[in-house]
Parts: structure tokens; C-alpha cells; sequence
């Protein structure tokens, strides 16, 4: 085989999340009323980026085979931080989104650390954690509100140069810096390597703990960035526990739209964005149709199902019956 | 050299105490805990009505963790528990609305619907081997989106029948609580099941290894998706007594159940990742987690401070002993 062949097959998941978005984004524009202008895709840029940080988030974890139930969670508590900090001069300014990112690295760092040296399992401990970092987000914003530096705001939800929206070039900057360089060094390879086998990546020497904790930690920052955005498009802070379980939800449907395993090991973030903004373009597909919002929430469910029942494809191919048995 | 220790001190005791989960126990002593600590705030946490009180609120919540246990045993996990719950509740006030035959058959449609939903994740996770987290958060949002569509997005007019009203509120025996006799029930079924079944037996053996549960002649398919219908339907009739004891059904009423159904059953010393677990430490649980609710609200600590309370009395407990053992 040639290498990109190999280069196929290891990106499968990512190019079919490509491919559904684009279909997707395309029927989208083409039946909205205005048409493909710069003005429809920064809107839904914007709607899409946040889900997109919030599965990229997942995406971190999942590669791990373990899965973050408080990532919502997180995005709520940074969401309400932001709403406290993030004001004043450029410099408080600056200083307020260090501190929001720390902190969501922070949350990501205490889940790492109760799963990998408390060994308990990741679903049970996020579940736990996701109740506490809701309660403290309550604490912050007892009820909606607080302020943003608006200038920040609007610069990042805006346009630049009048046509690429400036959220996009932020995710972009993020999978830059975060994703590319975490997924090239020694630790992001472990984290792959754990999730794929525990066992063989112990016997090969490979740093899991430190690759794992890596992960967990990247993916609570990551989620710090969407709670910044959040804040930024709605220029307060609100803890409310349906939206921050809808946002954990959503990112798991966005990971498995986005061709990464729940088994761990296989995937990338850049899928998990695409299956994010295909999510979301979905939903608003209902819309340029002129259906009643009523039946959005049945849509995207049984979309959802039929998404993740394409995975028993793979049933198909399988010859010994012994490898339905994970 | 302390593993020494602890197995010297257990052989001296007596055989029924070495047979106890350790769980259990711990689960047990953290209830006594909680009520000479609530005790010491107000006398009236030992009273007997209080007491009863609690075991009747507890009994919602433990129906709902005996279908949550018998999944968590296989190794899977339900998360459609919060629109069974409301679809059960909602689909059978839906039944009472029409005259007397509906009414009569209110309780046994609500449960079907709960049984339904069951199905459908019970044929993903089974037959189209799909991840159980993932197949039943779809099936909760497909449930969710279908009574929606249903209400028109507002709480439901039909009210709870008689009889729901009777089984969550009355007492056929004067001093118990119809409900607290409906969880005794469902879980001595349970215990039944699980201890004296071949059924229990194959929840047990797929619970540690599918393959090898297969491979002895199980037909490991079938029973993943008898758990799930039964998980299902367990969690509507927990819908049904909800709608019965507040006389009608709500959009939300089963969010409050997901997390408290899942902690329950996990304090109660089950594994997580299926296989190891008693109905005896699932009650435990359940108390455990009402108590807990319940002090912190007499106390009236802010929403705020019980989710984090909560939080950390499950994570410090699991750590006291639900870790698993280390790869090497």
C-alpha cells in the first residue's frame, strides 16, 4: 500500500465528518433566504464554534478511552468566572482570561488526577466533579448576570477584514497551538497509545499517566475557551443546569459524528470540530425549512440515533463473532 | 502486611459479617453517620416519622436505581433514566384522559412506554453493538423530542389516575407507605432474580467478561436486552409513582433522577464497569443519597453548597473504596 492510502484509512473518520458538513452547510445556505454571505456564515460560525470547543474538549479525553460528563459543566463555571473578571482595562482584561484559562485547566487537572493516581472510573468521577464545578458556578452567578469588556467581545464574535469570521480564525489559532502540537509530541502518543491499549502502552514504556493527565488538563482549557466565548456572545454569565448538560451531551454526539471512538485511541479533534458544526447545522437546518421549533428536539434526536447507529456498518465486515465483544 | 492484617481480623469475625462488602458496610456506617450528625442539629432527625418520611422519598429513587443496578451489572450504563421517567409519567396521564378504560390501563401503558424505550436500547447496545452511553443518551433525546412534540412543549393538563394517586400517596397497611411496599417489592424481585436465576447468574457473567459469558453457550444478546427493557420500565413505574404522588406530570420531573440513580448505585459498592455488586449496598445507597439530600436541605444549604457537597461526599467515598486495581 502507498502512504496515502495509510493516510486514508487513519483519517477516515475525519474526511466522512468533513464530507457530512459540507453536504450539510451546503443545503443550508442554499435554501436560506440570504443565500451564502458573509453575514449568514458568521452567524453560524459563531453558533458552531462553541459546540466545536466543547467536542474538542471531549475529543482530549475520549482518545484516552475515558469520557468527561463535566465538561458542560466546566464551560458554566468559566462562563460564570468570565462574567466577574474579564472587564476593565486591556491589561485586567488580559489578566481575567489567564485566570479563566487556568482555571478551566485547573478542572481538567483535578478530573486527570482523580481517574489516573485515585484510579476511579472516568464516568463516575466526572459525574461527581460536574456537580461540584456546577455548584461552584451557582456560587459566582446565583442568578444570570455580570458584564464582559465588550470591546473583546465583539471583536472576537465580528468579522475580519468584513468577511472571515474572527471566531473561526480563534478555533483555528486553538487547534494551532493546542491540538497539533499535543497531538505530535511523546505525551499526546501516549494518550493514543493508552486508549488504544492500556496494557501494550505500559509494556512499551510510554509516559501514560503524564499522557493521559496531559489530556485531561488540555481538555478542561479547552472548555475554559468556549466558557470565554460564551461569555462573549451573550455578555453574561447564567448557571443553568440544562444548558450545561445539553452542552455535554451535544459533545459526545459532535465526537461520535466527528469519527472518534468512544473506545479510545482513534480520532481526531479537527473530526470532533466538523462533526460539532455539522451538529449544529442540522439543527438549523429545521429552520430554513420552516418547520415548527417544536419538532427540533425529536429532529436532532433521531438524527443522533441514526448517526450513531452507522457504526453497526462495521458489524458487517466482522468475521469471527468473538469481535462483537470489545 | 496491612492486607495480612485486615484478612486475620475478618477471619475472627463472625461468618455473617466476613460475608459483607466492605461497600456495604461503609455505606451503612456513613447513614448511621449522617443521622448522629443530624441528631446533634435537631432531635427530630431520629424521630420515627421523619424517619418514614425519608424511606418514602427514598422509594421513588429506589425503584429507579434497581433498573439503573441491573444495567450497571452488565458493564452498560442507562442514561435515558430522566424522558423514561417523564414519558412514563406523561403517557400514562395521557391514558387517564380517556374515560374509565384509560384510566384502567394507565399504569400498565406507562410502564410499556418506559418498556419501549428500554427496547430500543437494548436492540442498539445488544444487536447493533453500539457504546451504551452513547446509544441511550440518543434514545433519552428521541424520547425527549417525541414529548415535546407531544405537550407542545408545556407541562401536560392530564392529571394522575386514582390509582396512581393511591399508590404513591395511600397506605394500604395503616403506618407504610404504599410506595415504601412497592420498592420492597421490586427489589425482593430483584434479589430473586439476581441470586436464585440463571439470569442473574448470565447479568453476573457478562458483567466480567462478555466473551467468555458467549463462549460458555449464553445468549449474551437476548439478556442485555431483557436488563434494558427491564431498566426501562423500572424507571417509568418510578415515573408513574412521581406523577401519582405530585398528582400530575412535568416536563423535567426525571433530570433530578439521572445522577442521584447512577451515585446510588455506585456508593452501594456495584462496580462501575459491571460484574460485581449486591442489591443490599444498592439500598444502602439509595438512603445514603435521600439522607444526604434531605439534611442539607433541613440545614438549608443553598442549591449551590448541596451540589457541591454532593459532589465530594461521592467522590471521597469512592475513593475510600471503589478504586480499581492497578496495571502492572
Amino acid at each position: 500500500m502507498k502512504d496515502w492510502r495509510y493516510w486514508l484509512s487513519a483519517q477516515q473518520g475525519t474526511l466522512t465528518a468533513v464530507a457530512i458538513f459540507a453536504v450539510m452547510f451546503v443545503i443550508y445556505t442554499a435554501n436560506h433566504p440570504a443565500g451564502f454571505t458573509a453575514n449568514v456564515v458568521q452567524t453560524a460560525a459563531n453558533k458552531g464554534v462553541l459546540l466545536a470547543f466543547v467536542a474538542m474538549a471531549q475529543t482530549l479525553v475520549v482518545i484516552t478511552a475515558g469520557i468527561d460528563l463535566s465538561v458542560g459543566m466546566i464551560l458554566l463555571l468559566t462562563n460564570c468566572l468570565a462574567s466577574w473578571i474579564v472587564i476593565g482595562t486591556p491589561l485586567e482584561t488580559a489578566m481575567g482570561v489567564i485566570a479563566v484559562l487556568l482555571v478551566g485547566a485547573l478542572c481538567g487537572a483535578i478530573n486527570g488526577a482523580i481517574v489516573i493516581y485515585g484510579r476511579l472510573q472516568p464516568i463516575v468521577t466526572t459525574i461527581a466533579t460536574g456537580a461540584v464545578y456546577f455548584g461552584i458556578a451557582l456560587l459566582l452567578r446565583p442568578f444570570p448576570g455580570g458584564s464582559v469588556n465588550e470591546d473583546l467581545a465583539d471583536a472576537l464574535t465580528g468579522r475580519l477584514f468584513g468577511v472571515i469570521p474572527s471566531s473561526l480564525v480563534t478555533l483555528a489559532g486553538v487547534v494551532l497551538v493546542v491540538w497539533i502540537p499535543y497531538s505530535r509530541s511523546v505525551y499526546g502518543r501516549a494518550a493514543y497509545a493508552a486508549g488504544s491499549s492500556e496494557t501494550a502502552a505500559y509494556m512499551s514504556g510510554m509516559p501514560i499517566r503524564r499522557g493521559k493527565f496531559l489530556s485531561y488538563t488540555l481538555g478542561g482549557l479547552i472548555a475554559a475557551v468556549g466558557g470565554l466565548f460564551l461569555t462573549f456572545f451573550t455578555y453574561t454569565g447564567d448557571a443553568a443546569l440544562a444548558s450545561g448538560n445539553a452542552y455535554t451531551l451535544f459533545s459526545i454526539a459532535a465526537v461520535v459524528l466527528g469519527g472518534v471512538s468512544l473506545f479510545g485511541g482513534k480520532g481526531s479533534a479537527i473530526g470532533a470540530i466538523f462533526g460539532a458544526l455539522a451538529f449544529r447545522t442540522i439543527g438549523d437546518l429545521l429552520f430554513v425549512f420552516d418547520f415548527d421549533p417544536i419538532w427540533q428536539p425529536l429532529f436532532q434526536g433521531l438524527i443522533l440515533l441514526v448517526a450513531v447507529s452507522m457504526g453497526a456498518i462495521a458489524l458487517v465486515r466482522v468475521r469471527n463473532r468473538l469481535e462483537w465483544f470489545l | 502486611m496491612s492486607e495480612t492484617g485486615t484478612v486475620r481480623m475478618t477471619e475472627r469475625m463472625p461468618s455473617f459479617v466476613r460475608r459483607l462488602d466492605r461497600a456495604v458496610v461503609i455505606a451503612f456506617a456513613c447513614i448511621v453517620l449522617l443521622l448522629i450528625l443530624g441528631s446533634l442539629y435537631s432531635s427530630s432527625f431520629l424521630s420515627p416519622e421523619y424517619l418514614l418520611q425519608q424511606l418514602k422519598v427514598a422509594s421513588f429513587l429506589g425503584v429507579i436505581a434497581t433498573g439503573m443496578m441491573l444495567v450497571i451489572l452488565l458493564g452498560q450504563i442507562d442514561l435515558s433514566v430522566p424522558w423514561a421517567v417523564s414519558t412514563g409519567a406523561m403517557m400514562a396521564c395521557a391514558a387517564a384522559a380517556y374515560g374509565d378504560v384509560g384510566a384502567a390501563f394507565a399504569i400498565p401503558f406507562g410502564i410499556l412506554c418506559g418498556v419501549a424505550i428500554g427496547v430500543v436500547n437494548g436492540l442498539g447496545v445488544a444487536y447493533l453493538r453500539i457504546p451504551s452511553m452513547i446509544m441511550t443518551l440518543a434514545t433519552n433525546a428521541v424520547a425527549q423530542g417525541a414529548m415535546v412534540v407531544y405537550t407542545g412543549g408545556f407541562s401536560p393538563q392530564d392529571s394522575a389516575t386514582g390509582a396512581m394517586r393511591f399508590l404513591a400517596t395511600g397506605s394500604m397497611i395503616p403506618g407504610i407507605p404504599n410506595v415504601v411496599i412497592i420498592w420492597a417489592l421490586v427489589g425482593a424481585g430483584m434479589v430473586f432474580v439476581l441470586t436464585r436465576t440463571s439470569f442473574g447468574r448470565c447479568v453476573y457473567g457478562i458483567g466480567n467478561r462478555e466473551r467468555a459469558a458467549y463462549l460458555s453457550g449464553i445468549n449474551t444478546r437476548r439478556i442485555v436486552l431483557i436488563a434494558f427493557a427491564v431498566a426501562g420500565g423500572l424507571s417509568a413505574l418510578g415515573g408513574i409513582l412521581l406523577a401519582g404522588y405530585a398528582s400530575k406530570a412535568a416536563q423535567s420531573m426525571g433530570d433530578a433522577y439521572l445522577l442521584p440513580a447512577i451515585a446510588a448505585v455506585v456508593l452501594g459498592g456495584t462496580s462501575i464497569i459491571g460484574g460485581r455488586g449486591s442489591y443490599l449496598g444498592t439500598i444502602a445507597g439509595v438512603i445514603l443519597i435521600t439522607l444526604l439530600q434531605s439534611i442539607l436541605s433541613v440545614m438549608q444549604m443553598p442549591e449551590a453548597g448541596r451540589q457541591i457537597i454532593y459532589g465530594l461526599v461521592i467522590i471521597v467515598m469512592l475513593l475510600l473504596y471503589g478504586r480499581t486495581a492497578t496495571e502492572r
